[in-house]
């Protein structure tokens, strides 16, 4: 039956995509320091000892730093940029939009090494600065995708209609386009510091002697006996992102209702 | 937006003089020379892309112009911004703020005013019964039905007591019963707030029903600038005469030309002299036709005999509508049928196709383009 072999390849894909997901937190609950089955017995120890870890916090701190600034950054540019894209038409639009959205595309670890080698060139030194710069450009083009739905959708007489009302630019947007473009915004600034809070690479190459938490994670794989509290670490950071992404799907859906916007569809 | 002048009904509100405007080689208006009285019901008529919305645009200032002048109530538009011309929109797709209630939609403009809020709130609550919505004021604007949205809109519009109200194709996204029903609500509207409208419409119809004046626009120019009988009897050009009503086209041979007055022989109606009123002569046409509406021709029932002139003819089409019945009618002589209607009065017969028959016509309706 034709049917049953599609059901069968969904259950399948779906399995190899979240069993191991779904391992993360088995483990994180299993009272043995080997990630092995079968499981030993219940703990909360290893959430625990996240507390008791300075290099962590400071780790997190870190990413928190850098995850707060580039969404901001990002969802800044992204205004700017999907603003300029559905309201006007300027020369060599269409190249230009694909450039900036191009690192969604580029191997990280070439714009990494890329921007690395150019930080040295001018000499500037690696820091938590260099870092935000890094992920500004990654999330950059996501704030882009998530924002220009939400400009697009925006009927363009409302802006001229607010003119017609007597509002100059400024306040027109301030009274009709932000509000109705809020929901992307805060849609935006979500997810990009979703994005930011596990990026890897980037964090890798140009963050120096500071650390943040995927780097730090990727550190303390050289300890087994530490395996079972990345894996408490890993499970709280599943949680949350899921948490935020679903938040931000949300936002981005009630900006479309208000708007009366068709759903393009989003990245949830 | 006080005026000293009083807006008697003579007094020009919106002048044209030679407008260009090219959009890079396009040339969208091809110098319009207008002039629209205070309190008049105007109408741009055209098919799309004629020029009469980017018309529209240059009066509310979303459109600069390339080169001619803009006055509204004797001021040159060259350099006011729209938001502080004495001219309010009402947008084709509504442009109702969707994250906005209806009061505070039809209060938007009042943000700057500098009553109370109490003066204020009073002002909204009668724009909305003036638009039939009272007691919607608390709704979300996202949730009316589209005529409500219309009444938002003009009510929004209309709470600024503009000297102009401009209306871009307004009913174009209204069911046919709904249009009709504003149609009229507009025109009742406009007489007692006696405020200027210009309607923007691709319905002929629309425009007739509603105009004190038309202006019809084909590639940025106007064709003809009229109110609505003139324009639907004496149609100046044969281009304006196809895109108002229907017009049926014989071929004609002018013989004479005394004083304006022209004697001309059609196939089917014979030798004819039509007043100079009766001539249309629009540039670049070599060939002569007369014109004349469906209506102007009658069937002659057994017994019936014209009051004016009469000829021979043959039916070779029937549409019957319940109220009127449309004929196709071979005049004798002719090949190309013409369209004829017969109101369907009690008792009067619907013909059959092939029937020989009589019509009635007389010259003051026909219309010479050439």
């Amino acid at each position: 039956m034709k049917g049953g072999w599609f059901r069968g390849y969904t259950i399948f894909y779906l399995i190899f995509l979240y069993a191991p997901i779904i391992l993360l937190p088995i483990f994180a609950f299993n009272n043995a320091t080997t990630i092995a089955f079968p499981l030993n017995g219940f703990t909360t120890a290893w959430f625990g000892k996240l507390w008791d870890d300075p290099a962590l916090h400071h780790a997190l701190k870190n990413s928190l730093i850098i995850g707060c600034s580039a969404a901001v950054i990002s969802t800044c540019l992204g205004i700017f940029a999907s603003r300029a894209s559905s309201r006007y038409t300027f020369p060599f639009k269409t190249p230009l939009m694909g450039l900036i959205m191009l690192p969604l595309v580029m191997p990280d670890i070439i714009l990494a090494v890329a921007l690395l080698t150019v930080l040295l060139g001018i000499g500037m030194p690696l820091s938590l600065f260099t870092v935000i710069l890094g992920h500004v450009l990654v999330c950059t083009p996501f704030s882009i995708a998530i924002l220009s739905a939400a400009f697009q959708s925006l009927d363009q007489s409302l802006e001229e209609a607010a003119y017609d009302l007597g509002e100059t630019p400024v306040s027109a947007f301030r009274l009709v386009i932000l509000p109705l473009v809020l929901p992307g915004i805060i849609s935006s600034l979500l997810i990009t510091f979703t994005i930011s809070l596990d990026e890897f690479i980037m964090a890798f190459f140009l963050a120096g002697n500071e650390n943040t938490l995927p780097v730090y994670i990727f550190g303390q794989f050289r300890f087994p006996q530490n395996v079972p509290v990345i894996l408490a670490l890993g499970t709280i950071l599943v949680c949350l992102s899921i948490a935020l992404l679903a938040t931000a799907e949300y936002f981005r859906r009630r900006g479309l209702a208000k708007t009366g916007g068709k759903d393009t569809g989003g990245f949830l | 937006m006080t005026s000293e002048k009083s807006t008697a009904a003579d007094q020009t509100m919106i002048e044209f003089k030679d407008v260009h405007k090219y959009y890079g080689d396009y040339h969208a208006l091809r110098g319009i020379t207008a002039t629209i009285k205070a309190g008049e019901f105007f109408s741009l008529l055209g098919p799309s892309g004629c020029g009469k919305t980017t018309l529209l645009r240059t009066i509310a200032g979303f459109e600069g112009i390339s080169s001619g002048v803009v006055m509204i109530d004797g001021k040159d538009m060259a350099n006011v911004p729209a938001n502080v011309r004495p001219t309010n929109m009402v947008f084709q797709s509504y442009a109702i703020f969707p994250h906005l209630t209806v009061e505070q939609n039809v209060g938007f403009g009042l943000r700057k005013d500098p009553r109370s809020a109490a003066e204020k709130a009073k002002a909204v609550a009668e724009a909305l019964e003036m638009v039939g919505l009272k007691g919607y004021g608390a709704r979300a604007a996202h949730a009316l039905s589209g005529g409500q949205r219309q009444r938002v809109a003009l009510a929004r519009a209309l709470i600024l007591k503009p000297k102009v109200l401009l209306l871009d194709e307004p009913l174009s996204a209204l069911d046919k019963k709904m249009r009709e029903q504003m149609q009229m609500e507009l025109i009742k509207l406009q007489r007692q707030v006696g405020i200027t409208f210009i309607l923007v419409t691709h319905d002929q119809e629309e425009a007739l029903v509603m105009s004190d004046r038309i202006a019809v626009m084909f590639e940025g120019e106007i064709a003809q600038l009229a109110d609505p009988e003139t324009l639907y009897r004496r149609p100046n050009s044969r281009k304006v005469a196809d895109f108002i009503g229907t017009m049926n086209f014989l071929p004609a041979d002018i013989l004479s030309e005394v004083d304006g007055k022209v004697e001309v022989e059609a196939k089917g109606f014979g030798r004819l002299t039509l007043d100079a009123e009766q001539v249309s002569v629009a540039p670049g046409s070599s060939s002569a036709s007369i014109g004349f509406r469906p209506e102007t021709l009658t069937i002659l029932f057994d017994g019936q005999t014209a009051t004016d002139r009469e000829s021979k003819a043959e039916v070779v089409e029937v549409v019957y509508y319940g109220d009127m019945t449309y004929y196709d009618i071979k005049l004798e002589g002719t090949t190309e049928p013409m369209r004829l209607s017969m109101r369907n009065v009690f008792g009067r017969p619907v013909l059959d196709i092939g029937t020989q028959t009589r019509v009635a016509w007389s010259p003051g309706a026909l219309v010479l383009f050439r």
